[in-house]
């Protein structure tokens, strides 16, 4: 095997994570299964390369342009590597109204890169993210997909980065 | 059945049915791009929006399902304004590039933009440009006009059998795309750009090489595989500059293979032969037709004096037409020769004497949707036949359970529920398994010859097999290409028989080439005491007249043509293309007219006579192929060689109601020779993009991916075995023929065999296509 494919493969952790999913599926749908395992692929390995996508389309069973479409559409995929830490701040109207492109500048300021940027030291990425859901906390961001911030000032911000920094 | 008001024609349709395809039986016209009559329902373009009563918005007419008394307005107000409104959405990202896109003339998005658009644009601001993909040699691109209709998507999916091609990203970003940095590889892709309502999927032989209103449109028969799909071939200056298909619903329905599509660049080759040419001592002559006739019926005479007509061996490629074939034949028995064939790639002729028809299909071709169950044996279906495998993978969708008995799995794109991968010799022994669990399946005894020769066990897949074939309704076994060259042919045919007669279903040949079922019709089989193909060439003649066909790549045992025609005294070859090959071992060469340069028939697999007219005029001296055998006859003093156009030779060939002669019965049992080969056996393809002297010259077909040069592959065992790691060089070698070759290591291969294609320059100088091989690393 190619070392660009053996480097695409999971772990046997994520497989059985994965198997978990198909399984909530009837028999031969797995297919349904693509984006939680595109999600388990991604935390494994940070992000999703084209060989990782092409892996996951083939453990499932499915052409891997399918299983592109599906990583290409949703913004919580990320098709290139990031940094350890990845903000996503919320730029929709309410967010926008309440701060958080104020909040989105102070990040920039902060971390000297701009959208869709990742620090020289590999540590920050910013993204520029879609509706969270929680608008009444606005401004929100949100830290490596899972962690939801809310009402980020700059204070709030500073102590963000802070416990970033020592984690 | 319901009754609905479209524009106020009341129609009656069945429950189920669209508005849109109410529509169409109304005789109504609805503006769409993204539906498609054979595929699926996308409803994204939004053109096709309608009026209906009642619902407050208008609805997309092909997503929208009829409802009994629906009222469907498509040219109302609301839905004028509608459709306008989608138009100009659709125009805001496209750009105004009309003057130089090839789509200019033959575009939907055009064509409705007239009705529908407005004479100038409201939007200013950026357009947003997407950038072009590589999608091989076939099909060019220019994404930035994509208006993401999906038609190629859904094609390559449901059609082609495997999505090579998505929408990636979304909303304003969204842009078709195969996977990162493939290309389309489909043996059928060619269709993606005829579904393309834009200009975004083009050809790319025909790039700017023409307008559409410059081209004469005129109707023909492909010459290439056993289907005959209809053609348009569009015309300019007498030079074919594009080849699209004429929807014929009975055989490819609005499809067209690759091959049918570009082969047409062969046509233009550098290596058309444009004058009639002979040699005198060993020096090539450009000569006028009268010197060059002469000259051929001179050396055929001198043959004939001096040893006899059967001193003479025939030999006609199944490319050629009906009329080429019939006088050929009759040419051969006016000079006393009954060594005439045209079944060049076949080794074993012992039905000759138990066959009282033609083989074909069996069956209509658009019956194949019906089946419920289908048993191929030895085909390389989706390459020799890609759009009958097409139907066979729609048909499969609705329930059709597919078996397959073939030396190696190859992909089909379709579910195969049983597949016996076993080597060539062994299939005969395989096929015996079928028919005993059959025969005890149905309570029914097998033949008298057989039953000594009971198998010690049935396997699992055999007897699967049998239970699918017994419990069918509808029900076929198909012989396909493999099964018919095999060294022992016979013994399958008359065990497919077996099956058939057991389980009730119906035997069909898919058949090698165009002209396959034509070939029988025309006679071109030799007499009693004549030789076939295979012998005329193992036992060498003095004399031979090829007609269309090359010795290195046409011949079930390339190596001994090659030898055969090069120990002859005389050989004239009749062809449209001249070759390094054919130069060497031919005396003269007459240069005859392709499929577009002359009159013909073709008998496709189920028997349909299809006759088409040149669409172009004879490039050079070229001549047509039946004339120039007219002219032969005439010359040798043959009597009844006095046909004044191809349709009264078209006539004496298929007299007496031809579709009588069709018959596959053998008239025998099986006596099986069941003996497995215990050395490395050959299996070979005959690679899609090779099967034909004008498919091997069209230079867009030859750069795709189905025409890469051959390797040898073998199971990984079997490689094992031989101690030779997949990736080395090996020499394979067939009793004195041999070539190198890199060996792979491939599991779909039935272990014991090598897969080495044959038709290829590569593997030209190897032996017999079916039969032992050695393997030796270099």
């Amino acid at each position: 095997m190619d070392t660009t494919k053996e480097q695409a493969m999971l772990s046997q952790e994520a497989l059985q994570q994965i198997d978990r999913e198909v399984a909530k599926y009837p028999a031969g749908r797995q297919q349904s299964a693509v984006m939680a395992a595109l999600r388990i692929a991604q935390v494994e390995k940070g992000w999703l390369s084209r060989e990782t996508i092409a892996y996951v389309a083939e453990y499932l069973d499915m052409p891997a342009v399918a299983a592109y479409e599906v990583a290409s559409f949703y913004n919580m995929y990320d098709l290139e590597p990031v940094g350890r830490h990845k903000i996503t701040v919320c730029t929709n109207l309410p967010c926008a109204l309440s701060g958080g492109v104020h909040a989105a500048d102070y990040l920039k300021e902060k971390l000297g890169i701009g959208f869709n940027e990742t620090t020289a030291d590999g540590k920050y990425t910013l993204k520029e993210g879609e509706c969270m859901g929680a608008c009444g906390d606005a401004p929100v961001l949100l830290v490596n997909n899972h962690h939801m911030c809310s009402w980020m000032t700059k204070e709030k911000i500073d102590q963000m980065l802070a416990d970033l920094e020592s984690k | 059945m319901l009754e609905i008001e479209i524009d106020g024609k009341a129609v009656t349709v069945e429950d189920g049915s669209t508005v849109m395809d109410a529509a169409n039986k109304a005789g109504v016209y609805i503006p769409h791009f993204c539906y498609h009559k054979k595929l699926s329902i996308a409803a994204n373009c939004r053109m096709c929006l309608v009026q209906v009563e009642k619902a407050p918005k208008p609805l997309p007419a092909c997503a929208t399902p009829v409802t009994g008394g629906m009222k469907v307005w498509t040219r109302s107000e609301q839905a004028i304004k509608a459709q306008k409104g989608v138009m100009e959405f659709l125009l805001i990202n496209h750009p105004l590039d009309c003057p130089i896109c090839d789509q200019g003339g033959e575009c939907q998005l055009q064509d409705l933009a007239v009705g529908y658009g407005a004479s100038q644009s409201r939007y200013q601001e950026e357009k947003r440009v997407v950038f072009n993909k590589n999608l091989g040699p076939l099909v060019t691109t220019d994404m930035t006009r994509c208006i993401n209709c999906t038609r190629c998507v859904r094609f390559t999916q449901e059609i082609a059998g495997e999505m090579e091609l998505g929408q990636a990203f979304r909303g304003e970003h969204a842009e078709i795309m195969p996977f990162i940095e493939k290309t389309v590889d489909s043996e059928l892709s060619g269709n993606i750009i005829d579904l393309c309502p834009v200009g975004a999927l083009t050809s790319k032989p025909f790039r700017f090489a023409a307008r559409t209103w410059e081209l004469a449109r005129r109707k023909s028969v492909s010459p290439h595989d056993s289907l005959g799909a209809n053609l348009i071939v569009q015309v300019k200056h007498d030079e074919v500059k594009r080849v699209l298909p004429l929807e014929n619903e009975a055989i490819n329905e609005c499809w067209l293979s690759d091959k049918d599509r570009f082969s047409y660049e062969g046509l233009n080759s550098e290596e058309r032969l444009t004058r009639p040419m002979i040699k005198c001592d060993g020096q090539w002559r450009e000569v006028d037709w009268q010197e060059a006739l002469e000259f051929a019926a001179n050396g055929l005479r001198s043959v004939l004096t001096d040893h006899g007509g059967e001193a003479l061996g025939v030999l006609g490629s199944p490319h050629s037409t009906v009329e080429e074939l019939y006088l050929l034949q009759k040419l051969a028995r006016g000079l006393e020769c009954e060594n005439v064939d045209f079944r060049l790639r076949q080794a074993d002729f012992r039905t000759d004497t138990l066959r009282p028809g033609a083989p074909w299909l069996g069956m209509p071709i658009a019956e194949v949707g019906d089946l419920d169950q289908l048993l191929v044996i030895g085909s390389f279906l989706r390459k020799d036949t890609p759009l009958l495998a097409q139907r066979v993978r729609q048909a499969a969708k609705r329930g059709l359970t597919v078996s397959v008995v073939h030396p190696v799995a190859d992909d089909w794109l379709l579910p195969v529920r049983n597949r016996a991968t076993v080597a060539p010799s062994a299939m005969p022994a395989f096929l015996r398994e079928v028919v005993f669990a059959l025969a005890e399946l149905k309570n029914d005894k097998v033949s008298a010859e057989l039953e000594l020769n009971a198998p010690e066990a049935i396997s699992d897949v055999a007897h699967n097999i049998a239970s699918a074939l017994a419990g069918a309704a509808n029900a076929a076994v198909w012989l396909g290409n493999l099964a018919v060259q095999h060294a022992r042919s016979t013994d399958l045919q008359l065990l497919a028989q077996e099956i058939c007669r057991l389980s009730g279903a119906r035997m069909g040949y898919v058949g090698e080439a165009a002209n396959s079922v034509g070939g029988y019709l025309a006679g071109a089989v030799p007499g009693i005491d004549g030789l076939n193909a295979f012998r005329m060439i193992n036992q060498p003649r003095h004399g031979y007249l090829l007609l269309n066909a090359e010795a290195d790549r046409d011949f079930a045992d390339s190596h001994a043509a090659q030898r055969a025609l090069e120990t002859a005294r005389f050989v004239v070859a009749l062809s449209s293309f001249g070759s390094a090959n054919l130069a060497q071992l031919a005396d003269v060469l007459l240069p005859i007219s392709p499929f577009t340069e002359t009159s013909g028939t073709f008998v496709n697999c189920e028997g349909k006579a299809q006759s088409f007219v040149a669409v172009a005029k004879p490039r050079g001296d070229t001549r047509p192929g039946w004339k120039v055998l007219r002219v032969l006859g005439n010359l040798l003093a043959v009597d009844g060689f006095d046909f004044n156009d191809s349709e009264s030779v078209l006539r004496a060939a298929l007299a007496d109601g031809y579709e009588s002669r069709l018959n596959n019965r053998l008239a025998a049992r099986p006596v099986v020779n069941l003996s497995i080969e215990s050395a490395l056996e050959r299996v070979a393809d005959v690679p899609i993009h090779f099967a034909d002297p004008l498919v091997r010259r069209a230079g867009s077909l030859q750069r795709s991916r189905d025409a890469r040069a051959p390797v040898a592959m073998a199971h990984s065992q079997t490689l094992a075995g031989l101690g030779i790691a997949s990736g080395s060089r090996v020499r394979l070698s067939q009793s004195d023929a041999a070539v190198e070759l890199e060996v792979i290591a491939d599991d779909t291969v039935a272990p014991n065999c090598v897969r080495v294609a044959a038709a290829h320059a590569a593997t030209a100088n190897l032996g017999a296509m079916s039969g032992p091989i050695s393997m030796e690393r270099v």
